[in-house]
């Protein structure tokens, strides 16, 4: 592991309720690359980013973290209740606490929003939400970024917009970022490698030569698929309905 | 002057600044039932210490202990949906409590006094028990409150961000657990959970920070405490009901105000 490498997943796998969710899966995220992990539904995305996490563990395989990583995570949907009475500016010292603090107002500006600093965040639109979520997550200068479906909720302007601003930030701190998103074609351009997921890894590498994997194309299909082509090349695996391999005849193989 | 009403008005007012705040995560956190669940319980414990006759403070605070610890695995583990498991536990406990009750030998359990509270025949011991209960939560409470408050807001984040948040969250069950147990006396095993939610739920209205809340639920249910004894005293209705009625009372009071605020 390079002091550059700030996790490092090997051969991660686990089963929940006799259904394989992740199946041998090898990652690494590395200090100031950008890394988007994208998949069908159920494939295991949001799995693989609680185990980067901590959150959960896999059942075999190895992850390792850096020593003393600190992790900014944005969840797919935060819901706060609406009984408790909190302030954008208190949410994000929530976030900071007994580290060094970046004072929220800063982090707000950093993501623009900083006009957002005394609203109440039960009454924030879908869009402030991620963003307030996105300053929480840089208050205590983290080593990594994690985002799971960062745009969701967000309308298409806004979508391009918050991708740039990721990266922005990625740039401006240096952090390794881990993105699940569905909007290969947004964040295609920023993006160092991109893992396509479907509880094995189908294919990886960078966005423009996963794009035209046919792992890629038989997931997401062509039409979708062609508003980004660039090259073609040849299958060497199907799926199913239910997202399993199917075999070809000539063996199956990964790249 | 009358010493039992001082000490009735000391431990309710103790009981009701603490309620306040711990209240809150009671509401922020959806767990009035699991406040239900563990004062019922603790009934089960009064019976058993009338049983074998040994203190019975210190039977209801270990019961209370003791099903925390039992709710905080039995949740862990999901076997069943959460309040289906309250539910049982809250109900069962609750019927085997009467049952032993019943069948002890001990004459003159005064029943009514552990379902509704008996807050006037609080006695100086009780009331030790009570100002040291109250002084550690209140110690805890302080030191964690940010904590406490992070795990709230979203668990997940705290994780991540690093706090021991399984070990809070029992913590914090557990304090609400011991504010349970030496609040049995004051408003009985039926009427606990509302001292804890009714004046929460009337701070929030007027509230816009989270400590505004803690406060307010603090103050409105020293005014519970205060006109419930008050109308014990002068109209010797019972202490327990007067007072979650008094704090009833203050609820309404204020969403009957027009909402000024989004």
């Amino acid at each position: 592991m390079s002091h550059e490498t700030l996790v490092e997943a090997r051969d991660v796998s686990l089963s929940l309720g006799g259904r394989k969710i992740l199946d041998r899966v090898n990652l690494t995220l590395t200090k100031g690359k950008l890394l988007t992990l994208i998949g069908p539904n159920g494939a295991g995305k949001t799995t693989l980013v609680r185990i980067v996490l901590g959150l959960m563990q896999g059942e075999s395989g190895k992850l390792v973290r850096k020593p003393g990583l600190r992790i900014g995570y944005m969840p797919q949907k935060v819901f706060v209740e609406p009984t408790l009475p909190l302030t954008v500016e208190r949410f994000i010292q929530l976030g900071a606490r007994g580290q060094k603090v970046v004072a929220a107002n800063k982090v707000l500006d950093e993501v623009k929003v900083g006009h957002l600093l005394r609203q109440q965040v039960s009454a924030l639109s879908g869009g402030e939400m991620q963003r307030v979520l996105l300053a929480r997550a840089l208050s205590h200068s983290p080593d990594l970024l994690v985002l799971d479906e960062p745009a969701q909720g967000v309308d298409i302007n806004g979508q391009t917009e918050l991708y740039e601003l990721i990266n922005t930030i990625r740039e401006r701190h240096h952090c390794g970022v881990m993105m699940v998103s569905h909007d290969l074609h947004l964040v295609m351009a920023a993006t160092d490698e991109v893992i396509c997921l479907n509880q094995h890894i189908c294919c990886h590498g960078k966005p423009e030569h996963v794009s035209n994997d046919p792992a890629y194309l038989a997931l997401f299909g062509k039409r979708q698929a062609a508003t980004l082509a660039v090259y073609t090349h040849h299958h060497n695996h199907d799926h199913d309905i239910a997202g399993d391999v199917i075999k070809p005849k000539d063996g199956h193989r990964h790249v | 002057m009358y010493d039992f009403i001082i000490y009735a008005v000391i431990a309710g007012l103790l009981i009701a600044a603490l309620a306040g705040p711990l209240g809150c995560f009671v509401v922020w956190r959806r767990m009035s039932y699991f406040g239900d669940t563990l004062a019922h319980s603790s009934l089960l414990g009064v019976a058993l210490a009338i049983v074998a006759s040994i203190n019975l403070q210190l039977a209801i605070i270990i019961s209370c202990a003791v099903f925390a610890a039992i709710l905080l695995l039995l949740e862990k583990r999901q076997m069943l949906a959460t309040d289906t498991l309250l539910g049982i536990i809250a109900h069962s406990t609750l019927a085997f409590g009467l049952l032993i009750l019943s069948l002890s030998d001990m004459v003159q359990v005064n029943l009514m006094a552990f379902l509704f509270g008996d807050l006037l025949t609080i006695t100086q011991q009780d009331l030790i028990w009570i100002v040291a209960t109250c002084v550690v939560l209140a110690g805890l409470l302080y030191h964690f409150w940010g904590e406490f408050l992070a795990l709230t807001v979203h668990k997940e984040l705290a994780i991540v961000e690093g706090l021991p948040v399984e070990r809070l969250y029992a913590l914090l069950v557990l304090m609400i657990a011991m504010l349970i147990a030496v609040a049995m006396k004051i408003v009985g095993v039926l009427l606990i959970t509302s001292l804890l939610i009714i004046p929460a739920a009337a701070a929030r209205r007027l509230a816009s920070t989270p400590e505004q809340m803690a406060l307010g639920a603090a103050v409105i249910g020293c005014l519970a405490v205060a006109g419930g004894v008050t109308l014990s005293f002068y109209l010797d209705t019972p202490a327990g009901p007067s007072i979650v009625a008094c704090a009833c009372v203050c609820f309404l009071l204020i969403y009957a105000r027009p909402v000024t605020r989004a």
